[in-house]
């Protein structure tokens, strides 16, 4: 039995509320600011890493137990085949679709 | 590692190799979720004529989805904190808030469901409607299945206590339950703020 009593979960709490700050801010930057829609596009998305970061270390606690490393490793070869995927997709069927085109 | 440090759900090696096979799991739902946001970013424009998503997108109920959705993740991690010292009560109380803003976001959900049917948006519309829908709807199963899954297992925890065997179980179901909260993430930036303002 885990004998060692946590205290007050502060990672918890700050991983919180900087997702609710992160939320917040990228609804301002979408809809306050002047920026071009690729420049808001590219303030949010990395705002969304972020916080799927603070999700994974803060929440999810990626890194714990003896497979930690392994854990690691999985999520970084998904995030990598969900990258392919995405921009693979879209460049087939937008610029490399379109070349064929004509 | 000595048992005083490791949580008890890493005390036994088939309860390591649960984790790490929900792991490996979450890593195949990465590239699943992926291949349904590359539908969408490819069809999101092909709206046939039908309502756009600047034209059905509400920001107000959106937030109110991703802030239950949030919180929801927040109590989770408060109920796994409540694991490792052994409080089941705090276990228990931190999931069922966790269910009931889990509920209430699918029923937030389900209501712009019907206010997208009652704009015209109907999985039929176009490629963009076809594509919302699949991506939105993948989603919402998954939340539909965590809370039927977390309450199930709630009643299990409540007759046999914690133990290693429940601990794992909690644990895991706790990083189901932040993972859908991570593709919410991505929903709401890509879709939502995305199709509001591009």
């Amino acid at each position: 039995m885990s004998a060692k009593s946590h205290g007050f979960p502060w990672n918890l709490l700050v991983g919180f509320i900087l997702s609710i700050a992160l939320t917040l801010l990228a609804v301002f930057v979408a809809f306050q600011t002047d920026f071009s829609g690729h420049v808001i596009l590219w303030i949010i998305g990395i705002m969304a890493i972020f916080q799927a970061i603070i999700q994974l270390f803060m929440f999810m606690h990626v890194t714990e137990g003896k497979e930690g490393i392994i854990n690691v490793v999985n999520m970084v070869n998904a995030i990598i085949l969900a990258l392919i995927i995405v921009f693979g997709t879209i460049w087939v069927l937008t610029s490399g679709h379109a070349s064929h085109m004509h | 590692m000595t048992s005083q440090s490791t949580p008890l759900e890493y005390q036994s090696q088939q309860t390591r190799m649960n984790i790490l096979g929900f792991w490996t799991f979450l890593g195949a739902e990465i590239v699943l979720f992926s291949t349904l946001f590359a539908s969408y970013f490819i069809l999101e424009h092909n709206t046939a004529g039908g309502p756009t998503g600047q034209d059905v997108f509400v920001l107000k109920d959106v937030l109110i989805e991703t802030f239950l959705l949030l919180t929801s993740s927040f109590t989770s991690g408060l109920a796994i904190h409540a694991l490792r010292n052994n409080d089941l009560k705090g276990v228990l109380i931190w999931k069922i808030i966790t269910l009931v803003l889990g509920a209430s976001f699918l029923a937030y959900e389900i209501n712009e469901f019907f206010h997208y049917v009652h704009e015209g948006v109907t999985m039929q519309t176009s490629g963009f409607a076809s594509a919302l829908f699949t991506l939105l709807g993948t989603h919402g199963a998954h939340v539909t299945f965590g809370i039927i899954w977390i309450a199930l297992l709630l009643v299990q925890v409540a007759r046999r206590g914690i133990t290693v065997q429940t601990s794992s179980k909690l644990f895991i179901a706790s990083l189901y339950w932040h993972f859908l909260d991570v593709v919410w993430i991505f929903i709401f930036t890509f879709v939502y703020l995305k199709g509001m303002v591009m």
